[in-house]
């Protein structure tokens, strides 16, 4: 009947979290000290929102336990995790854009039961405000207020709900960099006031300048549990966070790059929040090559796929394919299969989910013969195709009819893949094509992405997986911030020095 | 979902396999629930016997199984029953209201494939309506054939759907404008452009709320008009406008399912991020799509006035929403509403004599209600799962697991 004697603010052991398909949290322990700033690093899908989303109730883990407060816990929902003094401050905020900030503050609370009493919340809210520095106004409406602002109105709801142990995910994203100075000028604050602060990022730098102790997880592991930040060196972390053995070793022959297929010169472009995400990216890939682009989710690689396959509007800059400028008088279109686009969310982007597997292997030529005909499609051709595409490419699924959205993550991978490759492309623009796949499908897609680039296809390869990029890349470049801070033949790359450019560390060869 | 000291709690999780079995159960029991409940409501309405009134409805828009014996034993043996084929009567009065009720529910399948919820088919109707009669009594000579007339009137009807169509489409589109405010809306505009050309204005005769009678040029030919020939056809109303919309449907179900063009409105209603992934070009169709929509719905009004032979202020409204009924009860299948659209016809015809007037619109109400909610369980499944009761670590041996 004792209490479990800890100084920790909290601990988890052995935590395990299964997704389909992926093991989020491999049997992950971690604890915090109380008043201290703890980062959790590592890269996107190591697992690191997962372990704080177990451990603010939003998830359930399969095995595993928590101990808050000396106390072993089970939460079944954020409230009751916020009753033992847990928040999160998540990516996405949670808050109601048309209510005010103080009406937020108490949005899902218990109290008060009938009589709202705003004008003794605004109240509070202030004083919290003027207590760690968050300075925003609690009568102003959430849709009046900048991305930064809204972060603080969160960390205050956080604060008003009585929460001792924050967890940020990812806090500095949206913010500039002089709010990431007033963000953390707030959590050392915080800290000193007995809070303890999760922080989760994968910004090296970042880490170093915020946090006491240091947790690393990669792939759902740990990899260093609370390592002091003073004593640790970036380069130490960097290796730490993105490994080192190669774990897959793909065959092929040297590479023999042919003429320039795509280049691109000193392109712009702005993110979905209107910051600018590319900023001057100089890129050249040949027929025959593949060519790597290494980088934390985040820094740019999304949009140059978008910019490349005409999804976004580059602010600046030439792309030209071939002897074919790319920009706003391209088609698309009709470019179809000389231009392959794997892209980063195959359910979000590369498929069609309530449309069948061979309605969905259309998608990129169903305005040129033999699928057209004419005004018609031509369903025999369209029948025929998916029988072979489905045979040649070994996409498991009942018949050509059945919807996609029936098929698993691998195979409609296989089935993307089918698609954009069937037609010879000259160019391939491929985005995480293995994320999320287990070891057979990512080997199958590792395979025919070599096949490609040995018939002759220039593709360039954007995977945060660098184990990925170094065992299939001909040529590796590292983007950081939206420009490209170094470039290399794979045979040249050092992983910890790509670790350390990953990282946003300038590194003179 | 959980309820405080409820031992239960329920989860909501989407259906991967949905069987197409299930969009036929939801929407027989939608039918079925609706009556069930009407039923009540013509109880508390003073019908001693629902079932009763149900038999009845039924009468009068299909007829009975004893007309329907005697109307085939009269086409093949002419003269055996005393009202000849008049006893298809009921069925040929619900064909006649079936076609602007099948048009308009085409009209709302080809914006809903591709999730654009184009309520506003019966403004779309109207201003087909009004350009059909324009046509009819002031441009067109009354020396014009049947069949070019008719042509015309057709062509009018479109063109007027179409633009009015292609307003809320522009907005949607380009200004991203909830098309589906902008289309109800537009409505009323177009109730109050006819009333304004028929009530007060320029199209008016004398006292009468409505324009002068079309030239017979000007109107569907019915099988009565016959009757001097085939005295058999004597009093049967139907006309070729359920023939326009079956050839209509059936073009339609060709378009969506085996065209280029309906291919990317599949595409798009799906998944409009693929859509843009595969280089479709989404705003050119959402224009489009809004355009052939009204279309079909001023298409509608066409085949109203052809059929009514006269544009009134009374001309009847809501066509265009029992189109939305009708459409999702069909599954957006275009060939399945035909039939929809018929059984539609008949209650429209069925309940023309029921007391109080609303009993109609209550029944597509509750039925409309009761096919969407029952979609909702049929895309998710309902998991009642009991609570594991939770207690603190302090008052359980330390040594779990």
């Amino acid at each position: 009947m004792t209490d479990i004697v800890t100084d920790n603010a909290f601990e988890m052991r052995g935590i395990v979290k299964r997704f389909p398909g992926v093991l989020a949290n491999d049997h992950i322990d971690f604890s915090s000290y109380v008043g201290e700033v703890h980062a959790l690093l590592g890269e996107n899908g190591a697992g690191k929102s997962t372990l704080m989303n177990v451990l603010a109730g939003l998830y359930r883990p399969e095995a595993g336990e928590i101990i808050v407060g000396g106390q072993r816990v089970s939460f079944h929902s954020p409230q009751e995790a916020i009753t033992h003094g847990i928040g999160m401050v998540h990516q996405h905020f949670m808050l109601v854009a048309s209510h005010s900030v103080a009406e937020n503050m108490v949005l899902g609370l218990d109290r008060p039961r009938f009589f709202l009493n705003l004008t003794q919340v605004e109240e509070q809210v202030a004083a919290l405000a003027e207590q760690y520095s968050l300075s925003v106004n609690p009568r102003a409406k959430i849709w009046e207020l900048s991305v930064g602002e809204q972060q603080r109105v969160e960390v205050l709801k956080m604060l008003f709900r009585g929460t001792k142990i924050l967890i940020m995910d990812e806090p500095t994203a949206v913010l500039t960099p002089q709010e990431v100075e007033a963000l953390f000028h707030t959590l050392r604050d915080m800290t000193k006031g007995g809070h303890t602060i999760i922080f989760i990022s994968h910004k090296l730098d970042e880490v170093v300048a915020i946090a006491d102790r240091v947790t690393v997880l990669r792939r759902g592991k740990v990899t260093a549990a609370g390592v002091t930040a003073k004593g640790t060196t970036k380069a130490q972390l960097a290796k730490l966070m993105v490994g080192r053995e190669i774990l897959f070793q793909v065959e092929k022959k040297d590479a023999q790059p042919g003429v320039m297929v795509l280049k691109v010169e000193n392109v712009q472009a702005e993110n979905d929040r209107g910051l600018p995400a590319l900023r001057g990216i100089t890129l050249q890939v040949h027929a025959g090559e593949i060519v790597g682009i290494a980088g934390v989710a985040g820094n740019g690689q999304r949009e140059l796929a978008e910019v490349l396959t005409g999804l976004r509007k580059a602010a600046g800059g030439i792309m030209m394919f071939g002897d074919k400028v790319l920009g706003p008088s391209t088609k698309w279109l009709e470019l179809g299969k000389q231009l392959a686009h794997i892209p980063e969310d195959r359910a979000i982007y590369g498929s069609v989910p309530g449309l069948s597997v061979a309605e969905n292997l259309i998608l990129k030529c169903f305005q040129r013969p033999p699928i057209a005909a004419g005004l018609a499609i031509n369903s025999k051709a369209v029948h025929q195709n998916a029988v072979k595409l489905v045979d040649q490419y070994d996409i498991a699924t009942p018949t050509v009819e059945t919807p996609v959205r029936m098929l698993s993550g691998g195979n409609l991978q296989k089935l993307i893949l089918a698609r954009e490759t069937s037609g010879h492309p000259q160019l391939m623009i491929a985005v995480h094509p293995t994320r999320g796949l287990d070891v057979g499908a990512t080997e199958a897609v590792h395979r025919l992405l070599i096949e490609q680039r040995d018939a002759g296809a220039a593709i360039l390869l954007i995977s945060e997986d660098l184990d990925e990029l170094i065992s299939l890349s001909d040529r590796m470049a590292v983007m950081y911030e939206g420009q490209i801070v170094g470039e290399m033949t794979t045979r040249e790359a050092n992983i910890q020095t790509i670790g350390l450019m990953m990282a946003g560390t300038k590194v003179v060869a | 979902m959980k309820i405080r000291g409820f031992p239960y709690r329920f989860r909501i999780e989407t259906r991967k396999d949905n069987p197409g079995w299930m969009g036929l159960v939801s929407s027989v029991l939608g039918v079925v629930l609706a009556l069930i409940v009407g039923g009540f409501v013509l109880r508390a309405a003073g019908a001693t016997d629902p079932v009763a009134t149900y038999r009845e409805i039924f009468k009068e828009g299909f007829g009975t199984l004893a007309d329907w014996r005697a109307g085939i034993q009269a086409l093949f043996r002419n003269g055996a029953c005393q009202k000849g084929l008049l006893c298809f009567g009921p069925i040929s009065d619900t064909l006649v209201k079936a076609s602007p009720i099948l048009l308009t529910t085409l009209a709302c399948i080809l914006a809903f494939r591709m999730k654009l919820w184009n309520i506003g088919a019966d403004g779309q109707l109207f201003l087909g309506a009004w350009a059909a009669t324009g046509v009819a009594l002031f441009l067109m000579p009354k020396t014009t054939g049947r069949p070019i007339m008719l042509l015309v009137m057709a062509l009018a009807g479109i063109t007027a759907g179409m633009l009015y169509g292609a307003i809320p489409g522009f907005l949607k589109a380009w200004l991203n404008i909830n098309e589906i405010i902008t289309t109800l809306m537009l409505n009323y505009v177009a109730y109050k452009w006819i009333e304004y050309f028929v009530v007060v204005g320029p199209w008016s005769i004398g006292d009468f709320e409505s324009t002068g009678r079309f030239p017979t040029v000007a109107t569907w030919p019915r099988l009565t008009e016959f009757a001097d020939r085939v005295p058999i056809l004597a009093g049967l109303t139907a006309h070729p406008g359920i023939l326009l919309g079956i050839i209509t449907a059936l073009l339609l179900a060709w378009i969506l399912f085996r065209s280029r063009w309906g291919y990317q409105i599949r595409v798009i209603g799906d998944n409009p991020k693929a859509a843009r992934y595969a280089g479709i070009n989404l705003k050119w169709n959402i224009l489009l799509v809004m355009m052939f929509s009204g279309a079909l719905a001023g298409l509608a009004g066409m085949n109203e006035v052809a059929s009514m032979r006269i544009l009134t202020g009374r001309l009847q409204r809501g066509y265009g929403f029992t189109g939305v009924i009708v459409a999702w009860l069909a599954r957006l299948n275009p060939l399945t509403a035909i039939f929809v659209a018929v059984l539609f016809g008949g209650l429209l015809v069925g309940t023309q004599l029921i007391q109080p007037q609303g009993i109609s619109s209550m029944l597509q109400g509750v039925i409309l209600f009761v096919v969407i909610g029952t979609e909702l369980l049929f895309r998710y499944r309902v998991r009642i799962e009991k609570i594991e009761v939770s207690t603190p670590a302090v008052s359980e041996s330390p040594n779990v697991d």
